[in-house]
């Protein structure tokens, strides 16, 4: 029993709403993009500045004599010599080749197995407690295992870097998943989705926070995998940071071996950067996770 | 079939054999077509759980639920998926709905117009304020092309000017669109603000314990003294509910 319908003025509703919007619309600071790059790059640069600045004080109070440890210059005219000679970016190009492949194999490996123990409540209470414990696990600790599988080879470095990284991989995608605010999978069910287009549609965008957490973090364990597993399957005629890492020890270029050093720590900041650090970012702005305040 | 909605003689019981409690025990109710029908009921009556059984995302214990067509749910949280704009919210209800592309535009256009949101469709959620989400959420379950639209203490979450606003946008949406409504709100006001007829549910069990016309002419305020005298009477009835349940204490 309806009663009669008569409309509410229609034009003041409409100014209402719009004066209305007009006062809620949250204002997000936009500074310019100069400034942005300055506030990004200046506490790096000092980071990098005093962390020079502590090491050559190390040096200059002569802990230890300067072959064994040398100091920053040396190091830096060292990597510059090994850039322009071709070696370091060779070697570099082939762990960089292994470790795409590798994590390629874990992302693949890690997702699918991630997100079929996030939604199966059988498979969870199998193995969800055994990925974390995989985790754990000192990637060191498979190698003895993996060149008895695959001797001295390519493959037992990749195994290794995939038991790395895969675990990480597939719990950020279960945290992800479990993070997923039910009342998104509700509003989904309610508008039809149903199966695949529940995948593609909620669950997938809806973990990637966890998921991405879980890539950054499967990068981390791939990448330290790798290097242990280059120190440990010398592979012949095949140059790598590891094993130049390890040839410069033996031939006691103490130079060498700490520019080497530095060489894997910027390959790992700046892919981590590049990569992990920026989808990270990406995501946290378009969920609206990132405060303006500070 | 003349209801949009028509419940008959629904159960809902949770927990474990032997400990279990009623949510909602044998209630039956209808709503017209085209009718706006507000539920009102103190904590424990099953309020969601039925909004649940009717938008069909639970299954009722007992009885039968008949609705016409696939009813579209508006939560108390605008529910707006987050890593998609306000457009986007609005246009995955076509997709879901196989709507083609190109008039998936126009409609979505439409849509914000609808609600009148023209201009804000590429801002994300969490750039728009709680009432503005909410009539996103309103143009994303309209986009569902439905003739029942269920809400679930829509308004609840918003502050007083924001609300009273979005009563008369939903009443606005209500008469431009023919569109049936069953809203759940604790807010008495609110209730006989907005409905042709108020239905007062029992808690533990939830049944339908009283029923009030509202005949006031729209459109109503409500500040209006006729509001406020319906109101204090279906408040009355309420209040008794909620007396019957002061030995309850011990048990909860």
């Amino acid at each position: 029993m309806p009663t009669t319908k008569t409309k509410p003025d229609p034009d003041v509703l409409d100014v209402e709403l719009a004066g209305l919007d007009a006062l809620d619309v949250p204002i997000a600071p936009a500074p310019s993009k100069a400034r942005r790059i300055w506030a990004v790059a200046w506490p790096k640069l000092a980071a990098v500045g005093i962390f020079f600045l502590l090491w050559q004080s190390v040096v200059w109070v002569h802990w230890k004599p300067s072959y064994i440890l040398p100091g920053p210059v040396p190091v830096l005219k060292e990597l510059w010599h090994g850039v322009q000679s071709g070696a370091l970016p060779k070697a570099a190009a082939n762990t960089m080749q292994r470790a795409a492949i590798g994590y390629g194999i874990a992302l693949l490996i890690g997702s699918t197995v991630g997100m079929a123990v996030a939604r199966s409540k059988v498979l969870r209470t199998a193995i969800g407690s055994m990925i974390t414990g995989l985790q754990t696990m000192p990637t060191i600790a498979w190698f003895p295992l993996a060149i008895v599988l695959f001797g001295l080879k390519e493959s037992a470095i990749l195994f290794v870097v995939i038991l790395g990284a895969a675990p990480a991989i597939a719990n950020g995608i279960i945290t992800g998943v479990d993070h997923i605010p039910p009342v998104l999978l509700r509003a989904g069910r309610v508008l039809g989705a149903r199966g695949l287009s529940t995948y593609r549609h909620v669950i997938i965008p809806a973990c990637l926070p966890g998921y991405v957490a879980g890539l950054k973090q499967g990068w981390a364990f791939a990448w330290r995998s790798l290097l242990a597993g280059e120190l440990l399957v010398i592979i012949a005629k095949k140059p790598s940071l590891g094993v130049r890492l390890e040839l410069m020890h033996q031939q006691a270029d103490y130079v060498a071996m700490v520019a080497t050093m530095v060489t894997i720590f910027v390959i790992g900041v700046v892919v981590d950067s590049l990569f992990f650090a920026r989808f990270e970012r990406a995501i946290r702005g378009r969920w609206g996770l990132v405060d303006h305040a500070t | 079939m003349t209801h949009a909605v028509d419940i008959r003689g629904v159960s809902k019981v949770y927990g474990p054999a032997g400990a279990h409690t009623f949510a909602l025990d044998r209630i039956s109710l209808n709503v017209d077509k085209g009718e706006f029908v507000c539920l009102v009921g103190a904590s424990g009556c099953g309020k969601t759980t039925l909004l649940n059984l009717v938008a069909g995302l639970d299954r009722p214990g007992a009885g039968e639920i008949e609705v016409q067509g696939r009813p579209a749910l508006l939560f108390q949280e605008a529910a707006l998926f987050p890593w998609l704009t306000a457009e986007k919210n609005i246009d995955l209800a076509l997709r879901l709905r196989k709507v083609s592309k190109k008039e998936r535009a126009t409609r979505v256009d439409e849509l914000l117009h609808t609600v009148r949101l023209d201009g804000f469709g590429d801002r994300r959620p969490h750039e728009l304020s709680g009432g503005m989400r909410q009539r996103v959420a309103l143009a994303r379950a309209l986009a569902q092309e439905t003739q029942v639209l269920l809400m679930d203490e829509p308004f609840g979450a918003l502050d007083a000017i924001t609300r009273d606003l979005l009563h008369d946008e939903i009443e606005r949406v209500w008469t431009e669109t023919g569109v049936t409504v069953l809203f759940v709100t604790h807010n008495v006001r609110e209730a006989v603000r907005l409905g042709d007829r108020v239905l007062v549910l029992s808690s533990r069990p939830g049944r339908v314990v009283a029923e009030f016309p509202i005949n006031i002419a729209r459109p109503r305020r409500l500040e209006s003294p006729e509001v406020a005298a319906a109101a204090s009477e279906v408040t009355d009835r309420l209040r008794e509910e909620v007396r019957r349940h002061a030995d309850d204490e011990d048990e909860a």
